[in-house]
């Protein structure tokens, strides 16, 4: 008997695209059945990713051997394209359909009519993505990738106007330059190794040349300035802030997705092909992602608090998430690893509630004008003309009360501050590092502390800005059902990651601990054939 | 000699194309693109290493496998040019937005102050 299960991989990839696809088929109008299709079709991937999620939690507590492989086409494995789910794909695959979710959730309020095919955009989006976690293959990563970004160029420009136009136009350019980069450097590392399946490059890293492998190197590190840009690392990702802000909210809250895809791809590259048996190329590159981590971490903290606008204070937050991570990996230690995957969880579906979130408090409020303002503009305030503010027995509106929580659990999170999981990620990467104590552990220390009170400060003002302290001309907050649901949905999973957090931080772990063998992956993959 | 004629193409396509990107104007960002894109794509051709009169597969059994042309790279190179097309197309529709929307073909979407 043929196991059905078998196929569950690339339902992921295949569920979206042909649901995009049927999509195309329908007139604009048609938004009911729209919604439905993409709704059914998220809330189908969400499963498939949380059985797949199940079976890697459950099938090896040891935190082993768990990584399924599919054949496509069933052609063996360095020869044919590979699907691999191991514990950081799968990890990743549930991330972004939880956060897909909640955020499709929340464009079905209003935002999905903003401008043309939006749905078939978003789901095509997913599918770039889960593609790109899921591939073993470095040429189906680009084919991935690709996907991924022409439909982020869609979304980006989604709902139009002049300053989406402009933030889309350099988007694109960088993005394209990027693509162009990895290309090279995959075709640089094809020229050198004769592969591109990820495992059997693994493989091939240890036993090339020596001559070959200044080459390699040179590949290698022009594939990952091309995901470092993708990841927003300073000093690559100054495009980050004005296209993240610019965009519509929907599109901003799953572009803190696409960041991440950058991250993965640089954690499960140097760690398979540049881990510890890499011979000569042990830890290429390490130096170079603490460094840029500890400059992205820096960045982004400034930027949070120098931002002025929440949906701003978030595309920080998106930095200073992937900035956390990339240092964590560039220290070099599993624990450390643990404790940033777990962070990145939390933070990732923070980093998005916070865009959703921002574009419901800014509604309505004019952005220009904030801009035309002084910067201590509210500390020069007439104290006679002020009398409204001080009435007592001011009644809060249900919408403000609900809203202010998210802001609470936003602003917890990016910043990582008990009682929530970003705090329990921190901690362990804290702990790790602590175990460690060398420089470059200490620098991430005092980087990951001061992050986490820029994050507050900046994410605080901006909160109290915008729910205690609102212009009187702007208008009252109104939150629709759906939209509280979507944003609901993604900060009740970071209060359900809390929760379980020892689970959650296990898993993260087990997941660190299997990234640093990568010869269980490799016999994974290539099992027989080798 | 043709190795020599290739890197020089290469050479050629990415210094035109990286000037070009890194131009003022719209137009011109996205011919540097294009340029950009051909010299890769000559790039990925030449990483299966340059023969001619070699076939690229084998009808029976692969004896010698030196004797061959490597497939992947014509394969790759390809899939990147119909993405490069694609994405190209799709620059040029925002950048013909941009226009419309801004006013301006200058990159920042406004004027440069005299």
């Amino acid at each position: 008997m043929i196991a059905w299960d078998v196929h569950l991989i690339i339902l992921p990839i295949l569920l979206p695209m042909v649901m995009a696809a049927v999509m195309l088929l329908f007139d604009e109008r048609r938004r009911r059945l729209k919604s439905v299709i993409s709704l059914t079709a998220m809330a189908a991937i969400l499963i498939v990713a949380l059985i797949l999620l199940y079976e890697c939690l459950t099938g090896a507590a040891d935190g082993g051997d768990t990584a399924r492989v599919y054949h496509l086409g069933d052609w063996a494995a360095p020869y044919g394209i590979v699907l691999v789910a191991d514990r950081l794909s799968t990890m990743m695959v549930a991330l972004t359909s939880v956060l897909g979710a909640g955020v499709l959730a929340f464009a079905l309020a209003r935002w999905d009519r903003a401008g043309p095919r939006f749905h078939a955009l978003f789901l095509f989006l997913i599918m770039g993505i889960n593609g790109a976690f899921l591939t073993g293959d470095l040429f189906n990563l680009f084919v991935f990738f690709e996907i991924m970004l022409a439909a982020s160029y869609g979304l980006a420009l989604h709902g139009s106007g002049e300053e989406r136009i402009r933030a889309g136009l350099t988007y694109i350019a960088i993005n394209l330059t990027a693509s162009l980069l990895f290309l090279i450097g995959v075709s640089v590392i094809y020229g050198v190794t004769g592969t591109l399946n990820m495992a059997d490059l693994a493989l091939k890293v240890r036993v090339i040349a020596e001559t070959d492998r200044g080459l390699l190197h040179v590949g290698a590190a022009v594939l990952g300035t091309a995901f470092l840009i993708k990841c927003a690392a300073w000093p690559l990702g100054f495009w980050l802030a004005p296209t993240y802000t610019a965009a519509s909210a929907p599109a901003a809250a799953i572009f803190a997705m696409l960041s991440k895809v950058g991250v993965y791809v640089l954690l499960r590259l140097s760690l398979l092909a540049f881990g510890d048996q890499a011979a000569g190329s042990a830890h290429f590159g390490q130096g170079w992602l603490l460094a840029a981590g500890l400059a992205t971490l820096a960045f982004g903290t400034l930027g949070i608090i120098a931002a002025r606008d929440l949906a701003r204070a978030a595309a920080y937050a998106v930095m200073v998430s992937s900035g956390t991570v990339l240092a964590a990996a560039g220290v070099g230690h599993p624990a450390v690893l643990g404790g940033a995957l777990f962070y990145l969880i939390g933070s990732t579906l923070a980093c998005g509630a916070l865009f959703l979130l921002a574009e419901v408090l800014q509604r309505g409020v004019d952005s220009g004008a904030q801009r035309e303002r002084a910067v201590f503009d509210d500390e020069y305030r007439d104290p006679f003309d002020d009398d409204e503010r001080n009435e007592p027995g001011l009644v809060i509106p249900a919408a403000v009360a609900a809203l202010g929580g998210a802001l609470l659990i936003c602003t917890l999170m990016v910043a990582g501050l008990p009682p929530l999981s970003g705090f329990i990620g921190k901690l362990a990467m804290l702990d790790g590092l602590a175990n460690a104590l060398d420089p470059a552990s200490i620098a991430v220390m005092v980087a990951l502390s001061i992050s986490s009170l820029g994050g507050l400060i900046g994410l605080t003002r901006l909160g109290v800005k915008a729910l205690w302290a609102r212009d009187e001309d702007a208008p009252e907050l109104v939150v629709g059902a759906a939209e509280l649901a979507g944003m609901g949905g993604l900060l009740a999973a970071c209060v359900l990651l809390a929760i379980f957090g020892g689970m959650g931080l296990i898993y993260a772990e087990h997941t660190a601990e299997w990234l640093g063998r990568p010869d269980a992956y490799i016999e994974a993959v290539l099992g027989a054939s080798r | 000699m043709t190795e020599i004629v290739l890197a020089i193409a290469i050479g050629v396509l990415s210094t035109a194309g990286i000037w070009l990107l890194l131009r003022p104007r719209t137009f011109q960002v996205i011919m540097g693109l294009s340029l950009l894109s051909y010299a890769v794509n000559l790039f990925i051709f030449a990483m299966g290493r340059l023969r001619s009169g070699a076939p690229p597969v084998t009808s029976s059994g692969l004896a010698r496998p030196e004797l061959y042309d490597d497939p992947t790279p014509q394969a790759l190179v390809l899939t990147a040019i119909v993405i490069s097309f694609a994405l190209t197309a799709l620059f040029l529709v925002v950048l013909l937005a941009a226009r419309g929307a801004t006013g301006s073909d200058h990159v920042d979407g406004r004027e440069p102050a005299e």
